[in-house]
């Protein structure tokens, strides 16, 4: 049953990222274009996004657990430290350089182009490199 | 040049927040794409991979189910340069492990919970992603 909710959360999520044209780099980019041809259809989108989500996470949270199973699984820290602004930020340049994330990166490869398989390919090795790093102590210290 | 389109987009961020509010509903978890992603890579903490597959065939199957539905095409225009292209998957795969979380798991379902980490994040990657476009668009004339 997770799995099939989680596969209907997948599909609107991706329908969603199709009807805003968040999928479309060209429109991230000029979203991002604040100097140039901004196009701010995507700050409606993020707006739109972020109150029904609001509104739907706030229902959910006072049934006090979920569906399908015996608890929440939300993340519990608040600290702002270097690891989350640095990886969030070259995230941002990433994001900035091609004007894809990872929801559009995935959805993009139905499409079938290569240049969205090529930055699929690029951004699977990036999280493997991630997560070997921040698994390996020793290394974890030396990134710090 | 692309268009300003109010409607769609608003439309859009809907479906995106039902998705959220329907995976929190139901699993109790954060849609964070980078997360569903890379935790589908080594190494492995937990058995939720059949979960997590479930989340990232759902959005590669959206676009071929919406383009069959509304008969239209949808419009994607990428750049085809690969240096660049590899460069910034590189980017947003290791940053988005990085700083625990993306688009979707800072951005939409972060500040809808009000968290001040994810707050910190959005500002970080849209602070970053601006001046990289506006480095590259206008300083260096790409």
């Amino acid at each position: 049953m997770q799995v099939l909710a989680t596969l209907i959360s997948g599909l609107l999520f991706g329908c969603g990222l199709v009807v805003s044209g968040l999928i479309n780099p060209a429109k991230v980019l000029n979203f991002l274009d604040l100097a140039g041809t901004w196009d701010p259809s995507l700050a409606i989108t993020m707006a739109v996004a972020v109150v029904t989500t609001a509104i739907g996470y706030r229902l959910a949270f006072e049934r006090g657990r979920p569906l399908l199973d015996s608890s929440f699984h939300v993340p519990a820290g608040n600290a702002i430290d270097g690891k989350l602004l640095v990886g969030a930020g070259l995230f941002g340049i990433g994001w900035g350089l091609a004007g894809f994330c990872p929801g559009p990166a995935i959805a993009a490869l139905s499409i079938g182009s290569s240049p969205a398989l090529t930055f699929f390919v690029a951004m699977l090795a990036g999280m493997a490199v991630a997560r070997g790093v921040a698994s390996s102590p020793n290394l974890t210290g030396v990134m710090r | 040049m692309t268009d300003f389109t109010p409607l769609s987009a608003a439309i859009g961020g809907l479906l995106i927040g039902l998705a959220a509010v329907l995976m929190m509903m139901t699993t109790g978890r954060i849609a964070g794409v980078s997360g569903y992603l890379s935790r589908l890579l080594p190494p492995y903490s937990d058995d939720a991979t059949a979960v997590r597959l479930s989340f990232v065939v759902g959005l590669v199957l959206a676009p071929l189910i919406y383009q069959t539905v509304s008969a239209e095409p949808i419009a994607t225009s990428i750049n085809p340069n690969v240096v660049l292209l590899i460069a910034a998957g590189l980017l947003v795969g290791f940053g988005s492990v990085w700083g625990g979380g993306c688009t979707s798991g800072h951005g939409v379902c972060g500040l809808a919970r009000f968290s001040v980490r994810s707050l910190a994040a959005t500002a970080a990657f849209m602070a970053t992603g601006i001046v990289t476009v506006f480095v590259t668009r206008h300083l260096l004339g790409g």
